[in-house]
């Protein structure tokens, strides 16, 4: 009989062990935030995040040692963006006839998120590499890393600050439209989506499908624009 | 099933690869989702094949963020002394984004007359 430090070293040095931590956390993370009723400051990935977290820094594992595992669940994060054309062709009669609000609501919902964040960050004396870094937060991670590289900001933060933003949204979404009484499930999912990326239309997706559905557009649409506003702000602030 | 799979990993090599070659700003796997917008249009067969395979992984959405977000755990300390800064212009800042991007939705939607209701 071994014992148990050594059995855990064996299979913590394999990445079997953290691949099915992760997807434990996560289902420990869902399931609180079903005993909450979906509340969404019972957030799952967060929830999910915090548990492994500790788990990494109690067993003092390196974070590439867990990603040997957990990559097997990052990967598929481009196979479902490609999934999410589904909620959009499911949608698409309803979508040709909404084609100005979500022009709208797209324009706005990006400018918004670009212009305040650099002018709240400017205001309180951050420097331009860390401007550089956050201007592009509210787009997807590949998408933000590139431009965030583009302004001269570094792409490790830019991620950081992208993820944050994804949870924020997660979390002040369901409270902050519901004090605005905004009950239209398209224009719900659509500012989600444009805010907070992925994460938060997989809030979108939890709560009504058409509001998942104009998330991902939202999503889509918003990283090919900051592509464009990002930039265009960040040079007006000299 | 794998069938789905393999239709959906080649609509994202496809999409990485027009990314690449344009070299437009958009990553690989949204362009792949233009991709499969116009494979599901085009072909009912395709469609009864990817819509269950794809719903069940989107329905799960939310555990793909799991592996990034406990990277990030290890970089919060990078931010240092600028973290409460960063803290509230990120949380001002995407409430205002959601509060304004549905308010002008709502607007324009009313301006034009479309109804939020069933396809």
């Amino acid at each position: 009989m071994r014992d148990f430090a050594e059995i855990w070293s064996y299979l913590a040095s394999g990445p079997l062990i953290w691949l099915t931590l992760t997807l434990v956390a996560y289902l420990v993370g869902d399931t609180l935030s079903q005993a909450f009723g979906r509340n969404p400051a019972a957030n799952p990935v967060l929830i999910a995040i915090i548990l492994l977290g500790l788990v990494l820094w109690l067993s003092d594992t390196p974070y590439p040692v867990y990603f040997e595992g957990a990559q097997f669940v990052h990967f598929l994060l481009g196979p479902a963006t490609v999934a999410l054309a589904i909620p959009l062709w499911q949608q698409g009669r309803q979508l040709r006839r909404s084609m100005l609000p979500v022009a709208a609501g797209l324009l706005t919902g990006s400018l918004v998120a670009v212009v305040s964040a650099l002018g709240i960050a400017h205001a309180l004396g951050l420097d331009r590499e860390t401007l550089a870094a956050l201007a592009p937060k509210s787009t997807t991670a590949p998408v933000a890393i590139g431009i965030a590289q583009t302004l001269g900001g570094s792409p490790t933060l830019a991620a950081v600050l992208v993820l944050l933003t994804g949870i924020t949204g997660a979390m002040v979404a369901t409270p902050v439209l519901n004090a605005l009484r905004i009950r239209d499930w398209r224009a719900r999912g659509l500012a989600v989506g444009t805010a907070a990326h992925g994460i938060g239309t997989a809030r979108a997706l939890q709560v009504h499908t058409r509001a998942g559905a104009y998330a991902a557009i939202g999503m889509g649409l918003n990283a090919i624009l900051t592509a464009f506003l990002a930039p265009l702000i960040f040079g007006l602030l000299g | 099933m794998i069938q789905a799979l393999a239709l959906i990993l080649t609509c994202q090599l496809a999409g990485e690869a027009l990314a690449h070659w344009t070299g437009l700003p958009v990553p690989g796997p949204v362009l792949g989702l233009g991709l499969m917008l116009i494979l599901l249009s085009a072909s009912a067969r395709i469609a009864g094949l990817v819509v269950p395979v794809g719903t069940g992984i989107l329905r799960h959405i939310a555990l793909l963020f799991v592996p990034a977000g406990v990277g990030v755990v290890g970089h919060l300390d990078r931010l240092g002394p600028q973290a409460a800064v960063l803290a509230a212009a990120i949380v001002v800042s995407t409430v205002l984004a959601i509060a304004a991007g549905a308010l002008a939705f709502r607007l324009v939607a009313r301006l034009t007359g479309s109804e939020d209701g069933d396809a």
